[in-house]
C-alpha cells in the first residue's frame, strides 16, 4: 500500500531493524577480535591462532558488506525513511569502511610481520584497547541514533574522549619508537603500524560527528 | 433531464474539480510531500473518503451556506460556482493554497450584490469569524499534539524504522479522516448552491433506503472532487508539503490530524448538539478553509520550534491570498451574472 511490493510494512521493518542491529554488532565484534589479535601477534608472532583470527575478521567483513547491500536495496526499493535514508546509508558505508580499516590492519600485520620489541608491547596493546573502546562508544552512538536520539550526544562525547586518549597514546608510542636505538627503517615501519591503528579512532570520531548532525536532522 | 440543467451543474462540477485539485492537496500534501505516502495511494484514499464524508455528513454546512444567500435560479448557481472555480484556479496557478470555501462565499455575496438580495450579515460574520478561528484552533491543536507526540517518541525509544512504519500508517489514517472531514465540511461549497434547486428526485432502493436528491448531488460533487484529486493535485501537494516549512514525517502527521480535527469540528452536527446539551456554546457548522487549517497547523509547529524555520514571506503571501480570493470571486461572479443575464438572457434570480 505504501510502496511495498510483497511483504507487509511491519515485517519488513522488523527484518531491516535486525539487519542494522546485526551490522553494528559486527563492527563491535570485529573490534573485540582486533583487541585480541594484536597481543596474539605480539606474543606468538604469526602462529596459527593469529591466522585464524584474521580469517574470522575477513568473514565478518564480508557479512557486513552483504548487510550493507541488502539494507541499501530494501531502503530504496521500498522507499523507507525517505527523510533519513541517505544519512543512514552513508552511516553504514562509513562504518563499513571502519571494519575495512580493522581488516586492513590485520592483513598488514599478517603480510609485513612488523617486529615490535618487547618494550613497546604494552603501549601498543593499550593503544589498541583505546581504539577498540573508541569504536565501542561509536557503536553505542549509532545505536542511540536509531533508537534513543537523546543519548546520541552523550555517547558521541565518549567517542571524542577516546579519540583524544588514542592521540596521546599514539604520540607517546611514536616518540618512544623514534627515541629508541632501532634502525630508522624499523622505526618507520613500526610508526606506520601505530599510525594505522590510531587512524581507526580518527575515522570513528568523524562518524560520531556525522551521527550527531544526523540526529539534529532527525529531531521531530 | 434538460440539457441546460446538465450544463449548469457543470459549474458545480468545475468547482468540485478545483476543490479536489487544491483543497484535497491539504489533506495529503504533507504526507506526499515528505514522500511517506505515494501519490496514487493518497489519491485513492482521499477520493473514497471525500465522497463518503460528503454523502454521510455534508448536510450541516450546506444549511449554513444556504442562509448566507439562497441562490434560487440554476444560471445564478452556475455563475457562482464558475466564479469560485476560476478564482481558485487563478490562485492555485499563482501557487497559493487557497480554499473553495473563501471563493464560494465571495461568489454568493457577489450574487447577492448583483441581484439585490440581502446578505445575512450575521451568517457572514460567523463565517468570517471562523476563518480567523480556524487557523488559530488548528495551530493550537498542532502545538498540543506535537508536544505530546514528541514526548511519546522520546520516551518509547522507537527504532527509526519502526517510527517510520507507524508514521506512514498514522498519516494514511489521519489522511482518510481528513478527507472524510473535508468532504463533510466542504461539499457545501461545491453543491450547496444547487440543493434548493436540485434537478434530481429521491430514489428508493428498498423500503429502508432512500437515496435523496441532495445525496445524489453530493455524490456527483464528490466524484468531481475525486477527478480534481487525480488530475491536478499532485503539484499542489508537493507545494504544501515542502514550501512553507521543511517538515519531518511526524510533523506532517500532526499537520494532517490537526487540520482534520478542525474540519470535523466545524462539520459535526453531533459535536455541536452535544456542546449545546451541556450548555456550552455550540460550534457553528460552517464550511471552513482547509488551507487555513493546514497553514495554521504548520505555523503552530514552526512557532513551537522557535519560529525561525517558518518561511514568513510565504505565510504572508498566503494570507494576502486569503483576503483577495473572496473579493476576486465576488467580482468574477458579478461579471458572469451580467453576461448570463444580459447576453444570454438567462434568469439569474427569481
Amino acid at each position: 500500500m505504501f510502496g511495498l511490493k510483497s511483504s507487509s510494512l511491519f515485517s519488513d521493518t522488523k527484518k531491516l531493524e535486525r539487519e542494522i542491529d546485526g551490522f553494528v554488532d559486527i563492527l563491535s565484534e570485529v573490534g573485540l577480535v582486533f583487541k585480541s589479535i594484536v597481543p596474539t601477534y605480539l606474543n606468538h608472532s604469526a602462529n596459527g591462532k593469529f591466522d585464524e583470527m584474521v580469517e574470522k575478521v575477513k568473514e565478518m567483513e564480508s557479512k557486513a558488506d552483504k548487510i550493507t547491500k541488502e539494507v541499501e536495496h530494501t531502503l530504496y526499493e521500498e522507499t523507507l525513511i525517505p527523510d533519513a535514508r541517505s544519512d543512514v546509508l552513508r552511516l553504514l558505508e562509513h562504518m563499513d569502511e571502519l571494519i575495512g580499516m580493522y581488516q586492513g590492519n590485520c592483513y598488514h600485520f599478517s603480510i609485513q610481520k612488523p617486529h615490535f620489541p618487547k618494550e613497546f608491547h604494552e603501549d601498543l596493546i593499550e593503544l589498541t584497547e583505546t581504539v577498540v573502546n573508541c569504536v565501542e562508544a561509536l557503536c553505542l552512538t549509532v545505536r542511540s541514533f536509531f533508537r534513543d536520539i537523546k543519548s546520541v550526544r552523550d555517547n558521541g562525547h565518549k567517542v571524542t574522549f577516546y579519540e583524544k586518549e588514542s592521540d596521546i597514546k599514539f604520540s607517546s608510542l611514536a616518540r618512544r619508537i623514534f627515541d629508541s636505538e632501532l634502525p630508522l627503517d624499523q622505526k618507520m615501519h613500526l610508526r606506520y603500524f601505530v599510525e594505522k591503528i590510531d587512524r581507526i579512532c580518527d575515522q570513528a570520531e568523524d562518524i560520531a560527528d556525522e551521527v550527531q548532525i544526523y540526529a539534529i536532522k532527525r529531531s521531530v | 433531464m434538460d440539457i441546460s440543467i446538465i450544463i449548469f451543474l457543470l459549474g458545480g462540477l468545475f468547482l468540485g474539480w478545483s476543490l479536489g485539485a487544491n483543497d484535497a492537496a491539504n489533506v495529503f500534501g504533507t504526507a506526499v510531500g515528505t514522500r511517506m505516502v505515494r501519490f496514487k495511494t493518497a489519491a485513492i484514499v482521499c477520493s473514497i473518503f471525500i465522497i463518503l464524508g460528503a454523502i454521510i455528513s455534508g448536510a450541516g454546512t450546506t444549511e449554513t451556506l444556504g442562509k448566507l444567500g439562497s441562490i434560487n435560479a440554476l444560471p445564478g448557481a452556475f455563475a457562482a460556482c464558475v466564479a469560485a472555480g476560476i478564482s481558485v484556479y487563478l490562485m492555485t496557478k499563482a501557487g497559493l493554497p487557497v480554499s473553495t470555501t473563501q471563493a464560494i462565499v465571495g461568489a454568493i455575496v457577489g450574487w447577492n450584490l448583483y441581484t439585490g438580495s440581502a446578505t445575512n450579515i450575521k451568517v457572514l460574520i460567523t463565517i468570517l469569524g471562523t476563518w480567523v478561528l480556524c487557523p488559530v484552533i488548528s495551530g493550537l491543536i498542532a502545538m498540543g499534539f506535537f508536544t505530546l507526540t514528541k514526548n511519546f517518541i522520546l520516551k518509547r525509544k522507537l527504532h527509526i524504522l519502526r517510527l517510520d512504519a507507524y508514521t506512514r500508517t498514522a498519516l494514511l489514517l489521519a489522511g482518510a479522516f481528513g478527507a472524510y472531514s473535508l468532504g463533510a465540511n466542504n461539499i457545501a461549497n461545491v453543491m450547496g448552491v444547487f440543493v434548493p434547486i436540485s434537478p434530481f428526485t429521491d430514489i428508493s432502493i428498498s423500503s429502508f433506503f432512500v437515496f435523496s436528491s441532495k445525496e445524489q448531488l453530493f455524490l456527483l460533487g464528490g466524484l468531481a472532487i475525486a477527478v480534481g484529486v487525480f488530475t491536478y493535485s499532485k503539484k499542489v501537494m508537493f507545494t504544501v508539503g515542502n514550501d512553507l516549512l521543511k517538515m519531518s514525517p511526524v510533523a506532517a502527521f500532526i499537520v494532517v490530524i490537526s487540520h482534520s480535527i478542525v474540519l470535523f469540528l466545524f462539520a459535526s452536527q453531533g459535536i455541536s448538539n452535544f456542546l449545546q446539551s451541556i450548555n456550552l456554546p455550540s460550534i457553528p457548522l460552517v464550511p471552513v478553509s482547509s488551507s487555513q487549517a493546514v497553514v495554521g497547523a504548520v505555523i503552530g509547529i514552526g512557532l513551537l520550534k522557535g519560529g525561525k524555520e517558518v518561511q514568513w514571506s510565504v505565510a504572508g503571501r498566503i494570507t494576502i491570498g486569503w483576503f483577495t480570493l473572496p473579493i476576486i470571486a465576488a467580482l468574477i461572479s458579478m461579471i458572469l451574472l451580467f453576461i448570463l443575464s444580459n447576453i444570454f438572457n438567462l434568469t439569474v434570480s427569481f
